[in-house]
């Protein structure tokens, strides 16, 4: 397949108002001619959808939720990046530009991540128009924090609750034209697949969720918002529904997939306490500022920590990194953790978690400063575990958080397959190999307000479209292919679980293709998940019935993309020989430990290409190249 | 720890549903209720027999979807906490815990404890916003706005959407939860704009919808697991008076 990334020319800084000066404009009055369809009302589809609304195309938004309020955006907490330069400390579009590149290893496009810097000032404005309550000074004014090693204090926030607020912005501008019935929402429907007609996305079939009906809808052009992946690894921060069947079925439809190997693992998260456990919860990386990270000098040590003398502690980052200490970078704190109990180091009952300890910084600062910094975190910590963090060391462990790769998007966010469109965590653009944070919340907003609505309006003035209907063969053989599939899960009726099934494949995942990863264990994981696949297709039990509300067989289907999307992550990170952002092959790092990169061979996206069942999927490459921040080696020492 | 788990069975919304008891055991004190729930739902499914259906998702308390009346008390017992954040330690061992959906009229049983609050989203389509479009809006530090008064919209902002303000008043009134809409908006000098109208029609759809009065019995208020202050409600009530006045 032949990859046209549509990339302006032009200096950066010039390309995208160029770029949106020559896109073709739908004539005001045509424009509720043409019916768009919105998959997902996080972030990026509720704001998406919102702005297709205001200008007058007529929108069809679904979500399996019962109300875009409640998508996994809601629970980010930190914060949004914009280089608006309040805080007077030399910030600029250039940096936050530059800071982005760097941070994702130099595995991203230029142009598009200029212009997320670009669009970013405007989306802080949106949000305080539609009243989004950002922290602010004593002035008045909006106030910033510093985030994730950046050096200037860019991020906006609204206390924890800053993907909250972001989102019940973008709803509240989503309701007003559902109000004004430009766009109509459809809640727990679950998109299950995406109709081409004469090669065009033109449609959808979704599953409507309370009655088990499988729908039929037509558009022009088809926007999945569908979110990111996470969950192939079952345990992570991402909430429980969150899944990939609907780029999945995309990606079986022609979509192509970008570096699907590019994950990122949050160092601080509360370690796993049990079997029964059904999510990690994240806890904000601030707390390395005050916190020393150790296990036991003695593999196995059962004494609680307070028992341990100082001499017998083995404060192991201050010991690797001298002069990072307990601050090096996500992905570093991240491996060594999981080395430590690997080695047998772990603490707690599970033996899979490093103590972060804040008694130091408590006799240091005392423990209302403390308090003051951190109150939340310990009493989050605190309900969830019962231990109190003031009187004993916090246990935490790494814990999967965002995909970077996702469904290959040109500059315009649209997909390999003409008229569908992908923003958001979906999508593979803009973070590279690894995501810096509070530019998640940014991009999915900068896609939706300030990017798509530009670049549909292109398509669909110079496309033709054959008169298609919800009744049309394309969509009657869809409905009849889901149709098979929902009866042929129901009917296996065998001994295990779907729970047990996603269990299994997150351990696959996690052991072989998580934080370390080898040839070795790549290879394992690609002859373990086929296996596990066949079996589930043979032994998975799915209860209930097929025509009314059924939590088990909608997982079901989404346990299924996984185990194959799950394969395709081992393929991509055992082809890319090289280590670099969140993606760490042992076998490709410093002398020191550091992730080492190789430019000359892989600097380039992988952009996957579906083959056909059990086929080897067709790896394309579209070549990076860096005119502005040059490629260089990352180094923590 | 070992419990009964006395849970609401209805099959749809036509069904008359009834309570049915399961004894769930080996309940480790540290994992959450609804921990227990798929602990529970994996044996019924082993046997072949339906899983409880109940709405969850982040598991964190932000997302507004879980919603459970546990023995009682909308959310469970405690304070300022979801459903999701109740940890099994909170009971004892051999302990019966009642579990039922929210009961409103608004809010019919979808099945067994999941209800439909749609009609929840269809206030706020009536007016729960800003009529800013995208772009061609003034610079975000254009208009200062006082620290109190940006934090007061933000405790009014931080509702989740739950309903259990609802499920826990005698009335079944929204008022709580369209308090706290009115009153983020109406604080701030962005929303004031539109505060009449936006009061008028969040009120009157509210009503549509079939929400009960405020009797100020502020059972909303204790079982809000953001504890949204009722002085909320009377800044809707103000609200709708200088609306009817002018
Ligand atoms: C704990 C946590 C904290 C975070 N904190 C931050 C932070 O501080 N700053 C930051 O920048 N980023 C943060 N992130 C990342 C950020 O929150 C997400 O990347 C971002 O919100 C994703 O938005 P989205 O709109 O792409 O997808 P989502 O919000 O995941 O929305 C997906 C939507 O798609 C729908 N959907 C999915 N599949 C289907 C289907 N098949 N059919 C119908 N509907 C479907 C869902 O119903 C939902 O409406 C955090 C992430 C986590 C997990
Ligand atoms: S006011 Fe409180 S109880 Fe009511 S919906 Fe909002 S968060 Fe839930
Ligand atoms: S599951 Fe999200 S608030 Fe409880």
């Amino acid at each position: 397949m032949k990859l046209d990334s549509k990339i302006p020319s032009g200096p950066v800084e010039k390309q995208w108002d160029n770029y949106r000066f020559n896109l073709k404009l739908v004539n005001p009055s045509n424009k509720r001619k043409y019916t768009i369809i919105v998959v997902g009302t996080g972030l990026a589809g509720a704001s998406a959808a919102a702005s297709f609304g205001e200008l007058g195309y007529n929108v069809l938004a679904f979500s399996y939720h019962e109300s875009p309020r409640r998508a996994h955006s809601i629970s980010a907490q930190g914060g949004i990046n914009a280089p608006k330069n309040y805080a007077n400390d030399g910030d600029s579009i250039y940096r936050l530009f530059y800071d982005t590149v760097k941070g994702g290893d130099y595995r991203a496009r230029e142009a598009n991540v200029y212009r997320l810097a670009q669009v970013s000032n405007s989306i802080i404005d949106q949000c305080v128009a539609q009243g989004v309550p950002f922290a602010r000074d004593y002035a008045g004014y909006l106030d910033n924090r510093s985030f994730g090693g950046a050096q200037v204090s860019r991020t906006f926030y609204a206390r924890g609750q800053t993907g909250q607020q972001l989102l019940l912005g973008a709803y509240s501008a989503l309701c007003r034209q559902i109000d004004l019935g430009t766009v109509k929402f459809f809640p727990r429907r679950e998109m299950l697949d995406v109709v081409l007609v004469d090669g065009q996305a033109r449609g959808i079939v979704a599953r409507n969720l309370v009655s088990g009906a499988i729908e039929s809808y037509d558009a022009h052009a088809v926007v999945l918002a569908t979110g990111g992946y996470g969950n192939v690894f079952y345990l992570s921060t991402n909430a429980k529904a969150c899944n990939a069947t609907a780029i999945w079925r995309a990606y079986k439809k022609g979509a192509v997939f970008g570096n699907p190997c590019y994950t990122q693992i949050h160092p601080t998260c509360i370690p796993q306490s049990g079997d029964y456990q059904s999510k990690l919860t994240l806890m904000s990386e601030s707390l390395r500022n005050d916190g020393r990270i150790w296990v036991s000098k003695q593999k196995g040590d059962k004494r609680k920590p307070e028992e341990i003398p100082e001499s017998e502690r083995d404060y192991y980052l201050e010991r690797l990194y001298p002069s990072f200490g307990n601050l090096v970078p996500r992905d570093v704190a991240s491996r060594r953790a999981k080395e430590m109990c690997d080695k047998g180091f772990g603490v707690g009952p599970t033996g899979l978690a490093v103590y972060l300890d804040f008694s130091d910084a408590i006799k240091r600062l005392g423990k209302n400063v403390i308090e003051e910094k951190y109150g939340n975190l310990f009493d989050m910590y605190h309900e969830i575990t019962a231990e109190d963090p003031y009187k004993t060391p916090m246990r935490i462990y790494p814990a999967v958080h965002y995909t970077m790769g996702g469904l290959w998007v040109d500059y315009n966010l649209m997909s390999s397959i003409p008229g569908m469109y992908v923003i958001g965590e979906a999508n593979f653009s803009d973070h590279g190999a690894n995501r810096l944070g509070a530019s998640a919340l940014m991009q999915g907003l900068a896609d939706g307000y300030f990017v798509i609505p530009y670049t549909i309006g292109d398509y669909l003035a110079s496309s033709k479209f054959s008169p298609v209907t919800a009744e049309s063969t394309e969509f009657k053989t869809a409905k009849a292919d889901l149709d098979a599939m929902v009866h042929k899960l129901m009917s296996i009726n065998g001994k295990k679980s779907v729970e047990e099934f996603h269990r299994e494949l997150g351990k696959i995942m996690w052991d072989n293709v998580g934080m370390a990863r080898t040839k070795e264990t790549l290879t394992k994981a690609l002859e373990e998940i086929p296996k596990l696949r066949q079996e589930f297709w043979q032994n998975v039990k799915v209860v209930g019935s097929s025509n009314d509300l059924n939590a088990d067989l909608e997982r079901a289907g989404r346990v299924a993309d996984f185990m194959e999307l799950g394969e395709l992550l081992a393929r991509d990170a055992l082809h890319r020989e090289e280590s670099c952002g969140g993606h760490f092959r042992v076998e490709h790092q410093t002398e020191e430990g550091e992730a080492k990169r190789d430019d000359e061979k892989f600097s380039y996206v992988a952009a996957w290409e579906y083959a056909g069942p059990d086929k080897t999927p067709i790896l394309n490459k579209e070549p990076l190249s860096f005119e502005y921040v040059k490629p260089s080696q990352r180094s923590y020492k | 720890m070992n419990v009964t788990l006395k849970v609401w069975r209805q099959k749809s919304k036509d069904d008359k549903g009834r309570f049915v008891s399961y004894p769930v055991r080996n309940v480790s004190p540290d994992a959450s209720f609804l921990e227990m729930l798929d602990v529970l739902n994996e044996e019924l499914g082993k046997k072949g027999e339906e899983p409880v259906a109940f709405d969850h998702d982040c598991r964190e308390g932000i997302c507004g979807s879980c919603g459970i009346v546990i023995d009682g008390r909308a959310h469970g017992p405690g304070r300022g906490a979801a459903t999701c954040e109740l940890r099994m330690r909170s009971f004892r061992d051999g302990d019966t815990i009642v579990a039922e959906p929210w009961r409103a009229t608004p809010f019919p049983v979808i099945k067994d404890l999941v209800v439909d609050r749609t009609s929840m989203d269809r206030i706020m389509y009536a007016g729960g916003y800003i009529s800013a479009k995208t772009g061609g809006v003034p610079d975000g530090n254009s208009t200062p706005i006082p620290k109190p008064v940006a934090e007061e919209a933000m405790d009014a902002a931080s509702c989740i959407g739950c309903g259990a303000c609802v499920a826990a008043c005698p009335n079944s009134s929204a008022m709580l939860f369209v308090g706290a809409k009115v009153s983020q908006l109406a604080l701030l000098p962005q929303g004031k704009v539109e505060a009449k109208r936006r009061v008028e029609r969040m009120v009157d759809q509210m009503d549509k919808e079939g929400f009960g009065n405020c009797s100020n019995n502020y059972a909303c208020e204790a079982e809000c697991p953001k504890e949204i202050s009722v002085q909320h409600i009377a800044r809707l009530n103000r609200e709708f008076l200088k609306k009817t006045l002018a």
